[in-house]
């Protein structure tokens, strides 16, 4: 076990160099003149050019325009933004608000996908069933551009329930409407895989030996057939945080909430290659180190995975 | 546990009355079990044979109450532990009927067993749900049941996993786990089926010996006739459904009285027949949507004749004390 915690964390290490680098030639590749970008409407005299573009090393080549950017990272310096805004206070500020939303999304997600999914597993081919089936596939049809816009309007302006956008430092409450939006983009496919695996895991021999045994039918669910069903389910929600996390760029728009997607589209807006690659820097890590927690947790529900 | 009510301990241990099982499916009704009948007596081990899908395992969860239903019904018959048909109890008294008193073990120990949960997690299940002990003493019994097993180390391995016994071992832990609450009826659906042949012997001797301590009544389901002939007491054989011959083991070695059962044993391989030709049963089961009229194995009975082609199919004709076969021409068979 141990051994494998190192060999993933090594394996993240590599991965997360390719990651940035891959993040940066994309960057590098995009920019036709932060500088005008910077500066919008306005000209910009030649003297003002040069100090900034011998300030961000932009007269460089690639190679050495990604060297310093990465001579900066492992000092912990994530550098400056082209605004001379310091990115290091940037993700601190933005970071702990989109890590509430995505948190909030995630358990919301999960509660809704695996109970309905159980019940509707339980009951196949009852009303519930037919009726979640029917709305998932509509949820699965929506995209998210579509399902956020329509659900301020809807409940946060029509019906009032909600506070139609959350502003600086929201609050839980706040966050809950673009965490609504946001579990919906995985909520569907993590409610038919929970669906699928405790149908199957119903049919199973040792369902039958469990009711062999005595044991009651809520027993029998939620001790053995639970457990096991739950396997695919939890990886399916690891990979889901990457789908979170793209989500969030949307959904932050929306409701302007002031967290990682929100400042991620200005940064691509502006052509701002160093905070572009800051946060997506971070967004690598978050997404490693939750797959890794993933793993971690599957060996422990299923005793069949050995890492070595 | 409390007392079920109705339970006359002079009654006989377990009968089966009439027992029809029927598969409601999107394909038709398939009748797996029509009119299956057998008694069984404690310390006794009889055994049902027959070939795959005649009914056997369909009889076996029929009487646990574990039938999957739907689509599988239980339309008609009784199933009488002392006395008390078990068909008309609701099931929370089902329930502890299950492993208190008649317990059941799988064919293959390796998906019969949670995969997640440690073999004493599941042991001591039992004795948490049943008999309220606590998580300290369920562990305690269910080492001594491992031991009672004869499985080495039993302190060691009972926070293993299914998967890291072998087959054998395997199959141990469905034992223990079925006579953990010292059932007085022990039904096994194929428990060597899985195994290879050394270790078949074995746990069909921790079973043989096992039944005579507690004098607890066995029924082995298998298609194994050997392992028959070695520990039953008497046999019911099944045809599509129905219970075709009934006899004590000796008799029906010696003399078989129907020709399905004449004919499984002529199906035999023998070391003295080396060489020749091995005698086979031609034709299949018939699918259970669509039994023939009449005797159900008429079409492949060398036997038959109009009689055997037409309704009613023949009624269980005593052939001697003890002894049934549903043949019209048992007499014919038996060779007299």
């Amino acid at each position: 076990m141990f051994r494998y915690i190192v060999r993933r964390l090594l394996q993240m290490v590599l991965t997360f160099f390719g990651a940035t680098f891959v993040v940066f030639a994309l960057v590098f590749a995009n920019q036709d003149d932060p500088l005008q970008a910077l500066a919008g409407e306005r000209p910009i005299t030649e003297s003002q050019r040069l100090a900034l573009t011998e300030r961000y090393h932009l007269d460089e080549g690639f190679f050495t325009q990604y060297g310093y950017y990465m001579k900066g990272l492992l000092t912990g310096d994530f550098g400056e933004s082209l605004t001379q805004r310091k990115i290091a206070d940037l993700l601190a500020d933005a970071w702990p608000t989109t890590a509430r939303l995505a948190l909030l999304a995630l358990v919301i997600a999960a509660v809704i996908a695996i109970s309905a999914g159980v019940f509707s597993a339980l009951r196949r081919g009852g009303v519930f069933d037919n009726v979640t089936l029917v709305a998932t596939l509509i949820i699965l049809a929506m995209p998210i551009v579509v399902i956020a816009p329509l659900a301020q309007l809807v409940f946060g302006i029509q019906l009032g329930w909600f506070p139609p956008t959350s502003g600086a430092d929201p609050s839980l409450w706040a966050l809950f409407l673009p965490a609504l939006v946001l579990a919906s983009s995985v909520l569907a496919t993590q409610l038919r895989v929970t669906r699928t695996s405790v149908a199957e895991n119903l049919r199973s021999d040792y369902v039958r030996t469990a009711r062999a045994k005595g044991l009651s039918y809520r027993r029998v669910v939620s001790v053995h057939v639970l457990r096991n069903s739950l396997i695919p389910v939890i990886t399916l929600i690891g990979v889901d945080l990457g789908q979170l996390m793209a989500g969030a760029i949307v959904t932050e728009g929306v409701f302007n909430i002031p967290g990682v997607g929100f400042n991620l589209v200005r940064a691509i807006r502006t052509e701002d290659g160093p905070l572009v690659v800051g946060f997506v820097s971070v967004l690598v890590i978050v997404f490693l180190v939750v797959n890794l927690l993933v793993d971690l947790l599957y060996a422990a529900l299923d005793p069949r995975i050995r890492y070595e | 546990m409390d007392v079920l009510p109705g339970v006359d301990p002079r009654a006989p241990l377990l009968e089966v009355n009439d027992l029809h099982v029927e598969f409601r499916t999107r394909d038709g009704v398939a009748k797996a079990v029509n009119g299956a009948n057998f008694w069984l007596s404690p310390g006794e081990t009889l055994a049902i044979l027959g070939e795959s899908g005649c009914g056997k395992s369909v009889t076996a969860q029929a009487i646990m109450g574990i039938l999957d239903s739907p689509p599988g019904f239980i339309t008609k018959g009784e199933v009488r532990y002392r006395g008390l048909d078990l068909l008309t109890l609701s099931e929370a008294q089902r329930r502890k009927v299950r492993a208190n008193k008649i317990a059941m073990i799988f064919q293959d120990a390796l998906s019969a067993l949670n995969p997640v949960y440690s073999v004493g997690f599941q042991l001591g299940e039992l004795f948490r749900m049943h008999r309220g002990m606590s998580r300290a003493d369920a562990k305690k019994r269910s080492v001594e049941l491992l031991d009672l097993v004869k499985i080495p180390a039993a302190r060691s391995r009972i926070n293993d996993y299914p998967h890291q016994f072998s087959g054998g071992m395997r199959q141990r832990v469905m034992i223990a786990m079925a006579l953990a609450l010292d059932p007085e009826v022990l039904i096994a659906d194929e428990p060597t089926t899985a195994l290879d042949v050394t270790v078949q012997a074995q746990i069909m001797g921790l079973l043989a010996d096992l039944q005579r301590e507690r004098n607890m009544g066995l029924i082995l389901i298998t298609h194994d006739m050997g392992v028959v002939a070695d520990v039953a007491d008497r046999i019911s054989v099944m045809y599509a459904g129905k219970v075709v011959e009934e006899a004590p083991v000796y008799d029906i070695y010696a003399k078989p009285a129907h020709p399905y059962t004449r004919a499984l044993l002529e199906s035999i391989p023998r070391l003295d027949m080396k060489g020749q030709q091995l005698n086979v049963i031609r034709g299949l089961p018939p699918a259970l949507t669509d039994v023939p009229k009449g005797c159900a194995f008429n079409p492949r009975c060398r036997f038959a004749k109009d009689p055997c082609r037409s309704d009613p199919p023949p009624p269980a004709y005593a052939v001697a004390p003890h002894r049934t076969a549903r043949c019209h021409f048992f007499r014919e068979v038996l060779g007299e």
